[in-house]
């Protein structure tokens, strides 16, 4: 485990140095929930009642950004090679990596949920439930997204072949999160525990399959 | 590892232009198909009765089901052959894996576009956001878009086929996800659960299906041996260039050898002479 902690240590404290997820990427997802907003007329009961749709889209394309940040420290000065010289197994690297974009991710979901508080008028009826949903959405979006983000190195159209590929996997994440988030924020009379354990499964599922892959595409990268 | 592109004690056979992909049996296939598409037309809107419901419109299920499966069949081979490119590291499966996931995206298409047809008359809506087989099915489709779009953008021939591999082993989890939806969420959807394992089909239109079943079976046969041959032509044309290309640079480079050997010192800087 020590070098699964060493390789998500070694992202955030890029991150903590360069803070680019800081001040570019936390940014963007406040414009963007303040886009909805205007986009919808400022109506506060629209916006409340879909709150949780607008937060997990928001969170996608929060994520994109976050994973092209995750993959491009490690392009840009061929780390990707140091790092398969290094020895460690890919699944390790992967861990790492995961680790580090769902640390981020859920920084910014803090940020966010107090966002839609202030911005929406949302109220949590369930905090358990919000945190465990966003728990569980987060470890799956940043596994699918860590495996999805490498398998983009090397090509000229990495940004834009990323979100064709990872958003259509994560439509499934998307749903369970928003009806999760439903119950949570009281938005749709849904049980929410249920949606957060599909969640759980997809982080599962996610997981073991970058797991298992990342070694061959690293062996590319 | 590199991928092989072929046997190193199999020569790579040129195919000569305007041979095409068809064969003897894929002539008698492609036959096939088109008399079954017409004895299925026949059956489909003369022979089996309209429905009591939902009147002629349900004659859409001989198209409809029929290419839900056949997309999914294509799904199902692109991951087997994934699979097999992972473990074999043959350029050979990775052809196959592209042909399957072509076909499937065709036939998924056809699925949705035949949809959604035929729920305006039946649901009065073309389109039903709610509903998770819909929602599931274009998930699907999108999944493969996202598939072949890859495999354009990555140059590499080796890196390509080991990298989609893994793309079409993840896309594959929504085809059982798509094919169960109504019976995990049969709330959430207007999509009637399986109407064939309850047996609430009458004979002929069972019969009906049936024979759409087949007949789709074998266009999607017929089209796979076709695609499939265009990859591996396209395959051979690479090699064939390379080789080409490699055997042009060493007489080039033997020409220079027998130049260097007969005007010594012409082309040595040293000497002053030009390059």
């Amino acid at each position: 485990m020590r070098e699964v902690w060493a390789v998500a240590g070694k992202d955030l404290r890029i991150e903590m140095r360069s803070k680019v997820v800081a001040s570019q990427v936390l940014p963007f997802a406040v414009i963007v929930l303040v886009l909805f907003g205007l986009a919808l007329d400022a109506d506060r009961g629209t916006l409340r009642s879909f709150t949780p749709g607008l937060f997990w889209v928001t969170v996608l394309f929060v994520a994109i950004l976050t994973i092209q940040r995750s993959v491009s420290i490690e392009t840009a000065s061929s780390a990707f090679e140091a790092l398969r010289l290094s020895g460690t197994a890919g699944w390790k690297i992967f861990a790492g990596k995961a680790l580090a974009v769902a640390a981020q991710l859920l920084a910014i979901e803090a940020v966010m949920l107090l966002g839609v508080v202030v911005l929406y008028r949302s109220s949590f009826e369930d905090p358990v439930l919000v945190v465990t949903a966003a728990l569980a959405a987060t470890v799956a979006i940043a596994t699918a997204g860590s495996l999805y983000g490498v398998l983009a190195v090397g090509m000229g159209v990495r940004d834009t072949i990323l979100p064709m590929l990872l958003l259509p996997i994560l439509a499934p994440v998307l749903v369970a999160a928003t009806r999760a988030f439903d119950d949570g924020l009281s938005t749709a009379a849904v049980n929410g525990w249920a949606w957060c354990s599909l969640l759980a499964c997809f982080g599962l599922l996610y997981a073991i399959v970058g797991g298992v892959a990342y070694a061959v595409v690293l062996e590319d990268a | 590892m590199a991928i092989t592109t072929a046997p190193p004690e199999k020569p790579v056979k040129v195919v000569e232009p305007g041979s095409g992909t068809g064969s003897r049996t894929t002539r008698l296939l492609g036959l096939a198909c088109l008399i079954g598409v017409a004895v299925l037309m026949v059956f489909a809107f003369a022979l089996t009765e309209a429905d009591l419901v939902q009147q002629d419109v349900v004659r859409m299920i001989y198209i409809h089901v029929p290419s839900a499966i056949a997309g999914y069949t294509g799904f199902v081979i692109t991951a087997i052959a994934s699979v097999m490119v992972l473990w074999k590291k043959s350029m050979w499966w990775d052809i196959v894996a592209v042909a399957g996931a072509e076909i499937g995206l065709l036939f998924t298409g056809l699925m949705l576009a035949t949809g959604v047809i035929w729920g305006r008359p039946t649901w009065n809506t073309w389109w039903e956001w709610g509903d998770v087989r819909l929602m599931t099915s274009l998930m699907l489709f999108l999944v493969y878009v996202g598939y072949l779009a890859y495999r354009r953008v990555v140059p590499s021939a080796d890196v390509r086929a080991r990298r989609s591999a893994i793309i079409a082993l993840v896309g594959v989890i929504n085809v059982p996800i798509v094919n169960r939806s109504v019976e995990w969420w049969a709330s959430r959807t207007l999509h009637q659960q399986s109407s064939l394992s309850d047996g609430k089909l009458e004979d002929l239109t069972l019969f009906t299906l049936a024979m759409g079943f087949v007949v789709f079976a074998m266009i999607f046969a017929w089209m796979l041996m076709h695609r499939f041959r265009i990859g591996w032509l396209e395959l051979q044309a690479d090699t064939v260039g390379l080789q080409a290309a490699m055997a042009e640079r060493r007489a080039q480079m033997e020409a220079d050898i027998d130049d260097a050997v007969a005007h010594p010192g012409v082309n040595d800087p040293t000497e002053g002479g030009s390059t």
